[in-house]
């Protein structure tokens, strides 16, 4: 893994800054607002799964618990900041709490997937039969099927009347993809994330080293958690609605066909994979001809067949082949899990 | 009284219907280690073969009980051929494919059959018990289920099939060194649970209506029946399918249905918590 430098650091602001300020060009900042908060959550399983070999098949609980959480607080609170911090807390800690159940629990990873799923789709049923008067929490009803609208959305912290939405709600989530981006960046670099990726490779060996797994594999579960929070939190602004839609069995799979085809390992291909995978889908409902199921469920069979890798280290390897064509010398690696692991 | 005996119905019906949408998995999932994730689309193709067979006039359970398993078997024998082979050993690999399937198979029963709802009637007449009226439709799936185990069970345990079944999924190497073809008979296995599957869903057309993503109404409950069941098919199908079914049944009459449905799950999370082995990898150890 590269250190992160200053260099490189500023470097990626400088890219980030011309790609936030081109990207409006081609696409409306409407649907960039909703391909960028679908890149923040597809980052937050390819960390957990990526790189903590956490197969965790109920991502969408977390994403539609942030926000519930977000619409139901800002309906209490009326102004947004606090429920932004509630929005990325609760699923945070609620993935602690599962979490911890499951592993230590020692559960692998089949049981891991079926449990998320199960939990997935206890808060998709639950949610759904919330339609009767007595489910309030504070001011908000639940509201059942129909969700929450209405809700104040994000505004200018201490103003609750200047609202942030359009071009700057656009600004403000690329800027919060950002400084995620990095912070993900920040925990691998650290020994905690070096260690998540030994787990991965090898969690007996990890564990006989004395490491408590265990605490290691919960603590990575509830970041993900929290930043799949805070994209709900962002999608709840962007919507201007939940429903329990957000828990439901087809959202919590395209975040896994979105890590798959993006990229498992590394850090830009799951938030690619979501905001390539998201737009595709755009561009295809706007034709009658083909049902968007077919062709999403087509790309999965496929990857999962001929490029189980996914894109961005297919590229890599790609790229890799041409440096070493043409320097006549190699990049060394230290091993192949730590080449499979750069981005 | 007569309020107890219809409780104790729908109690084993419930165990039934999950016994019944739980065995196609159980054979791909306990026996070939096979993570069927498109087995609720399996079992709503069933449905829709059946509903497509009668609209064409052919006698209702011919086509239950014939036709869709006939149908949705040979559709399995064509996935595992194109996908599932190349996938055998690899557990997630596996759970992702058949993801995909399921997506691609409720993307095409929409593009053939629109996504409104259809559905055939119930071709038994309701029973009165007392004050109280039973869906006589309701003994019809608990004898079916009935003889389903049964039959799964005799097939496995005293036939020979069974046995080169029950060889070739213990050490594929061993039977292929006796002259038995592991491909052909893993062809063979998913074939009958796709089988399987597919008569399930078409048993339990009649009952709810079917739109193309109702497979996913089976896939959660299916799961966590045989992964709660654990090792054993036959009787952990049976021991954690009564488990559930009472649960369910117990908060469906003590509160409401969708009650019944959340207990269920979340019956299923604590115990996989508490035997992550399953009922079968504590109790009932070895059996078939």
């Amino acid at each position: 893994m590269r250190e992160i430098t200053v260099r490189r650091f500023a470097l990626s602001i400088a890219v980030a800054g011309a790609v936030m300020l081109l990207l409006p060009m081609v696409i409306s900042t409407f649907t960039l607002t909703l391909l960028l908060i679908y890149g923040m959550l597809g980052m937050s399983l390819g960390l957990i799964w990526g790189f903590g070999g956490i197969l965790c098949f109920g991502q969408a609980a977390f994403f539609g618990l942030g926000a519930y959480a977000y619409a139901v607080s800002a309906i209490n609170f009326g102004e947004s900041t606090l429920p932004m911090l509630i929005a990325v807390l609760l699923p945070a800690i609620f993935a602690l709490i599962l979490g911890a159940m499951m592993f230590y629990g020692r559960l692998g990873d089949v049981y891991l997937g079926i449990i998320t799923l199960v939990v997935t789709l206890i808060f998709f049923k639950f949610m759904n039969s919330t339609a009767g008067p007595e489910y309030i929490i504070g001011d908000a009803r639940l509201g059942g099927f129909n969700g929450i609208p209405g809700y104040q959305t994000l505004n200018v912290p201490g103003y609750p009347d200047k609202y942030v939405f359009g071009d700057n709600l656009y600004y403000v989530t690329f800027g919060l993809l950002f400084i995620t981006y990095w912070l993900v960046n920040w925990l691998l670099a650290s020994p905690f994330g070096r260690v998540a990726v030994a787990i991965r490779e090898n969690e007996q060996r990890v564990s006989l080293m004395g490491y408590d797994v265990r605490a290691r594999k919960t603590i990575l579960f509830a970041a993900g958690g929290a930043i799949a929070g805070l994209s709900g939190a962002l999608f709840a602004n962007w919507a201007e609605i939940v429903t329990p839609s957000l828990f439901s069995l087809g959202q919590t799979a395209e975040i896994i066909i979105w890590c798959i085809v993006g990229g498992l390992g590394t850090r830009l291909g799951p938030l690619l994979g979501a905001a390539g995978l998201a737009y595709l889908k755009f561009i295809l409902g706007q034709q009658m001809l083909i049902d968007n199921a077919i062709i999403m469920g087509l790309i999965l069979v496929l990857f999962v067949l001929f490029l189980p890798k996914g894109l961005v280290p297919a590229m890599d390897s790609i790229g890799q082949y041409f440096v070493t064509r043409f320097n006549g010398r190699a990049k060394i690696y230290p091993n192949k899990a730590e080449a499979s692991s750069n981005d | 009284m007569d309020l107890a005996a219809v409780i104790a119905v729908e109690t084993i019906y419930t165990i039934a219907s999950l016994v019944l949408i739980s065995a196609g998995l159980a054979i791909v999932f306990g026996m070939m280690k096979v993570i069927n994730l498109a087995h609720g689309e399996f079992m709503m193709m069933g449905g829709y073969a059946t509903i497509t067979a009668v609209n064409w006039g052919i006698n209702i359970y011919v086509a239950m009980l014939v036709i869709a398993p006939l149908i949705v078997g040979i559709i399995g024998l064509i996935v595992e051929r194109l996908v599932i082979r190349h996938l055998y050993g690899r557990l997630v690999d596996t759970m992702l494919a058949t993801w995909g399937l399921s997506l691609l198979f409720v993307g095409l029963v929409t593009m053939i059959f629109g996504n409104t709802t259809t559905g055939i009637s119930t071709p038994i007449p309701g029973m009165t018990f007392g004050d109280y009226q039973i869906n006589g439709y309701n003994f019809f799936i608990i004898i079916v289920a009935l003889l389903l185990v049964v039959l799964i069970y005799a097939v496995l345990k005293y036939t020979r099939i069974g046995l080169i079944a029950r060889g070739t999924m213990q050490s594929p190497e061993m039977a292929s060194a006796m002259g038995y073809s592991p491909d052909k008979i893993y062809m063979a296995t998913f074939f009958v649970g796709s089988a399987l599957s597919g008569l399930a869903g078409a048993v339990l057309a009649p009952l709810v209506g079917l739109v193309p993503s109702s497979g996913g109404a089976y896939i959660a409950k299916a799961f966590i029946t045989v992964i709660a069941g654990g090792p054993s098919i036959i009787t952990g199908l049976v021991s954690s399918g009564s488990i559930f079914g009472l649960v369910n049944q117990a908060f469906t009459f003590s509160i409401s249905p969708v009650f019944g449905d959340v207990a269920l799950l979340v019956a299923a999370v604590i115990l996989l918590r508490l035997l992550p082995q399953g009922v079968t990898g504590r109790f009932f150890r070895g059996k078939l």
